[in-house]
């Protein structure tokens, strides 16, 4: 992959079922850490009515936005259940606990 | 005109024996019980789990008043029977009641043996028989481990470590279930046992040992070889001595050492009575008007205890009362431990002999022991620890004499392993004959349920324990009649027979709340894990509610799940639609003054806070602050003296009051000042959900007391309490719990309410709605007529707010969760282009 692997900090930044925000010009990017220190990103907003997600309970590999509990499943960025609606899931790296996201998609959005 | 049937006795056998009777001939007796409890027919086999707090007594009742209203059954409660006319055809009971009869059955159960050694009648010394015994011991084991609460937290805290201790003599299959359940209390348990080991009559020494390491390791003491010599007391018991001089301290003695049938009464009236009442093969006494049933009952010189062979004695007995020639031959009987965690299974005879040959299978690291005791290619005895999935199996081999020659070698494996039959267990219940016995305890064989389910359209656990009785008793089957319904329905069949709290779990909230304090579960790991959670770390409707309910339940033990927490409890401000927060500071009362309102107008000011708004509840809100401020704008607060306001809390938000006494013309008392005492009694405190109050100073109701969560009237004979309003998605005015005179009264009121809805409620249940489900006269009961009660809730309140009356603001204001107000890393344009 020829993208820019930006460093965000480490895993013990985030706390196990918990998030944090990356600020991008491009817009707010969550990072969740899972109970089994998965570590995944995606865009700060719920397809919904754009909730921050990073605001959520997390719960598995999912999460559950804090305005109407829409569940987004951070692996795939899709809402789960009944209900529709997907966010961009942002590649993450994980090197002995360095985490750094690949920012190249997001340029594009925020041009 | 229907004969009369009269029953001495409302057992479960009984029960049963009408169920039947009613099905074949509806109508065809005019049916009279007596029954010495006062109260209906309950599942004694259940006893257990109420003591362990696991189940409560509505949980265990077989047939409720309505039934007998239905089946137009004359039931006198707490009448015991004390005479048998035989001539005049008439029984007699101890309070004055006399019914004639044409057909008399005799179903007065056992008694417990008591040993006489000197003490054995000092008040503490108790059987273990029935629902008030399991009350007697409740109520010792409550006062024994006192919780009483005092306001000095390091006394409170000696206090709760005064352990009630209980003595169990008998280390049988009650009186382990007995301690069992005395240790779930919170006792120390320690039982005494005459023979070496113990459950000696079911167990083999080696299954014995394992039973007594695993209940050892639940902190239970066991001595065996013990002989009581006395027990020990001058007005009540204290303790006991055993012949050999050791002494064990005690506050109350079980005595579960056996059982003898109850025939005196069928003996004086002249009935053949040899240990038990004697029947033939047809139930009927050497009287032919006359038939004894159940454990009073001794038919072929043996008398039943368990549940099963009664059961099949009550369908016989049903069938002749209504003409048939049906016979009891007799039963071959199982047992299982009713402890929570401990698997065991024993049937038939497993005794050595030289004719008699053992498969024994041993598994240390996995803590199962199985022993099957054969003759003649044919099981006799099973004794199966750790492992019993295979109990009813090895049961039914040995009930029908199967020869099991073609698959002895692998047989101590159980049916999985057979012909080929696949392990998984579903397809295990298919293979199963229709004929195979699913239902032990009610006799139930598998055709008869799958064709109820059939016939009948059940879907329901419920449907079919109601009319095939499977799984109707001691419950142990419930896998299997679920995986039948499961074959036979497919998917039409929704196991779920309460709302679960969510897809993670079957529970529903009340089992939840209960088995938490049944099981003493303190962390969400220990929950999800115990109560079989389906998921790994549950979801956003779980964890919040488990979280609650263990900061309600151990408010000094458990430590918050912040991750659990919905994001506003989580940083302790409103989350509003733009991801914003809203800050609302704690105004005791609504009550302010110009200094407060200076510092809040410099925070707008500095903060460029874009809105401002007096709420509902008598609060200042301040709407649009960025997260990354909150901390700042609570530095700025808090020196002015706010603190969190908890406008965002499941739990107290606001007392709103009008002016009282102070000010107006009209009012009765200081309503503002009670409003003002009563939220800074119990700001900080969790509920199910949130609670809102208002103090009104005379009838005009000003403070609009009468549609909160609980309001409180003034008037001048003193404080009119209400609860249970609603003013949101339901409109509902409030009812009265009742009038006090003083402030301190109504504190310790409306503060005992709200510990007993914090302690009932489920998650996110407002009060109205918890009100309405278990009774606003139950309430009533309990917070204005039961001072003792009262007085609990009110010192659980008290202690637990020792912990929760801590102001989150300024604790984030020196840098508690710091990590939540910054981002975790900021990237530049610059960055982001490289």
């Amino acid at each position: 992959m020829n993208g820019n692997w930006i460093d965000i900090g480490t895993i013990d930044d985030i706390p196990p079922r918990g998030a944090r925000c990356v600020k991008t010009p491009g817009g707010k990017i969550a990072v969740f850490r899972t109970a089994e220190n998965e570590v995944f990103a995606i865009e700060d907003q719920c397809p919904h009515k754009g909730g921050p997600l990073s605001q959520g309970i997390v719960h598995g590999k999912s999460v559950t936005c804090p305005l109407h509990n829409f569940v987004i499943s951070l692996e795939s960025g899709q809402a789960l259940g009944a209900d529709e609606g997907e966010v961009r899931t942002i590649p993450v790296r994980n090197i002995d606990g360095q985490l750094s996201i690949m920012l190249e998609s997001l340029l594009v959005a925020a041009e | 005109m229907a004969e009369k049937l009269v029953i001495i006795g409302n057992g479960m056998a009984p029960g049963r024996m009408l169920e039947e009777l009613f099905e074949k001939a509806p109508g065809l007796y005019d049916v009279t019980i007596f029954n010495a409890e006062p109260r209906v027919n309950y599942d004694r086999i259940m006893l257990s789990p109420v003591l362990s707090g696991e189940k409560a007594y509505e949980d265990i009742i077989i047939h409720n008043d309505d039934w007998y209203l239905t089946h137009g059954v004359t039931l006198h409660k707490g009448a015991k029977v004390t005479e048998i006319d035989r001539h005049a055809k008439t029984v007699t009971s101890a309070n004055g009641v006399t019914a004639a009869y044409d057909k008399l059955v005799i179903a007065t159960g056992s008694l417990p043996f008591i040993i006489p050694v000197p003490g054995h009648q000092l008040p503490g010394v108790l059987p273990y028989r029935d629902l008030d015994d399991v009350d007697r011991m409740l109520e010792i084991a409550r006062a024994s481990c006192s919780q009483a609460v005092t306001p000095d937290l390091a006394e409170m805290r000696h206090k709760t470590e005064r352990k009630g201790r209980a003595i169990v003599i008998g280390a049988g299959l009650l009186g382990l279930e007995a301690a069992y359940g005395l240790k779930r209390q919170g006792m120390d348990v320690t039982v005494i046992h005459l023979m070496p080991t113990i459950m000696e009559r079911q167990l083999d020494p080696a299954a014995a040992y394992l039973l007594e390491k695993a209940l050892t390791e639940r902190g239970i003491d066991i001595i065996t070889q013990a002989n009581t010599k006395q027990i020990l007391g001058t007005d009540k018991v204290e303790g006991i001595e055993l012949e050999d001089g050791r002494v064990i301290e005690g506050d109350m003695v079980v005595m579960a050492v056996g059982i003898r049938p109850a025939s005196a009464l069928a003996k004086e009236a002249g009935i053949a009575v040899n240990r038990g009442i004697v029947v033939d093969d047809g139930m009927m006494t050497s009287d032919p008007n006359i038939f004894a049933l159940g454990e009073c009952a001794e038919h072929r010189g043996t008398c039943y205890g368990l549940v099963a062979p009664l059961y099949e004695a009550a369908r016989v007995l049903a069938d002749r009362l209504t003409g048939g020639t049906s016979e009891y031959h007799g039963s071959v009987v199982n047992t299982k431990l009713k402890v929570t965690g401990i698997n065991l299974f024993s049937a038939g005879d497993f005794a050595e002999a030289p004719d008699r040959e053992e498969i024994v299978l041993r598994d240390a690291s996995a803590g199962v022991y199985k022993r099957l005791v054969l003759k003649d290619n044919k099981i006799l005895g099973a004794v199966l620890y750790g492992e019993t999935a295979d109990g009813s199996w090895f049961f039914d081999l040995m009930k029908r004499g199967t020869d099991i020659s073609e698959m002895r070698d692998t047989l101590i494996f159980g049916q999985s392993f057979q012909g080929g039959t696949p392990l998984d267990p579903m397809a295990a219940v298919a293979a199963l004959p229709d004929d195979a016995e699913i239902c032990g305890c009610n006799g139930v064989c598998k055709g008869k349920i799958t064709s109820a389910i059939t016939a009948k359209g059940l879907t329901t656990l419920e449907g079919v324990r109601a009319h095939t009785k499977a799984s109707a008793s001691c419950g142990n089957c419930t896998g299997l009649v679920e995986q039948l319904m499961s074959l036979t329905l497919g998917e039409a069949y929704n196991p779920a027979a309460v709302t679960p709290m969510c897809a993670c779990t079957e529970l529903g909230h009340d089992d939840v709340r209960r088995l938490i304090k049944a099981k003493g579960l303190k962390t969400i790991p220990a929950v999800m894990q115990e109560l079989e959670w389906k998921t790994s770390c549950g979801c956003a409707k779980c964890r919040p509610a488990l979280n609650y309910y263990l900061v309600s339940d151990w408010p000094d033990e458990y430590a918050d799940d912040y991750q659990s927490r919905f994001i506003n409890e989580r940083v302790h401000a409103n989350i509003q639609k733009d991801g914003t927060y809203s800050v609302v500071p704690r105004m005791w009362g609504g009550v302010t003054n110009a200094a407060e309102l200076r510092a809040i107008a410099d925070v707008v000011d500095k903060f460029e806070i874009p809105m401002v708004k007096v709420t509902g509840g008598q609060r200042i809100d301040l709407l649009g602050i960025d997260k990354e401020d909150l901390p700042a704008v609570w530095a700025d607060l808090g020196k002015a003296g706010f603190v969190s306001g908890q406008a965002y809390a499941k739990g107290l938000r606001t007392v709103k009051t009008c002016v009282g006494s102070d000010w107006c013309r009209f009012g009765t008392q200081d309503s503002t000042g009670l409003g003002i005492r009563i939220e800074k009694f119990m700001w900080g405190s969790w509920t199910p959900a949130k609670l809102k109050l208002a103090v009104s100073g005379c009838p005009r109701n000003c403070a609009e007391a009468t549609c909160k969560d609980i309001g409180v009237i003034c008037v001048d004979s003193g404080f009119e309490i209400h609860f249970a309003g609603a003013a949101g998605l339901d409109i509902k005015g409030t009812d009265v719990l009742g009038l006090v005179k003083t402030e301190d009264e109504a504190l310790e009121h409306i503060v005992a309410l709200t510990q007993m809805y914090r302690e009932q409620g489920r998650y996110l249940e407002r009060i109205y709605k918890w009100a309405k489900r278990v009774g606003h006269d139950e309430i009533r009961r309990q917070i204005m007529e039961d001072a003792d009660k009262r007085r609990a809730y009110y010192d659980r309140f008290v202690f637990s707010q020792k912990f929760a009356q801590v102001d989150p603001w300024s604790e984030r204001v020196s840098g508690k969760d710091k990590h939540e107000f910054k981002p975790m890393a900021t990237i530049n344009y610059n960055q982001a282009a490289e």
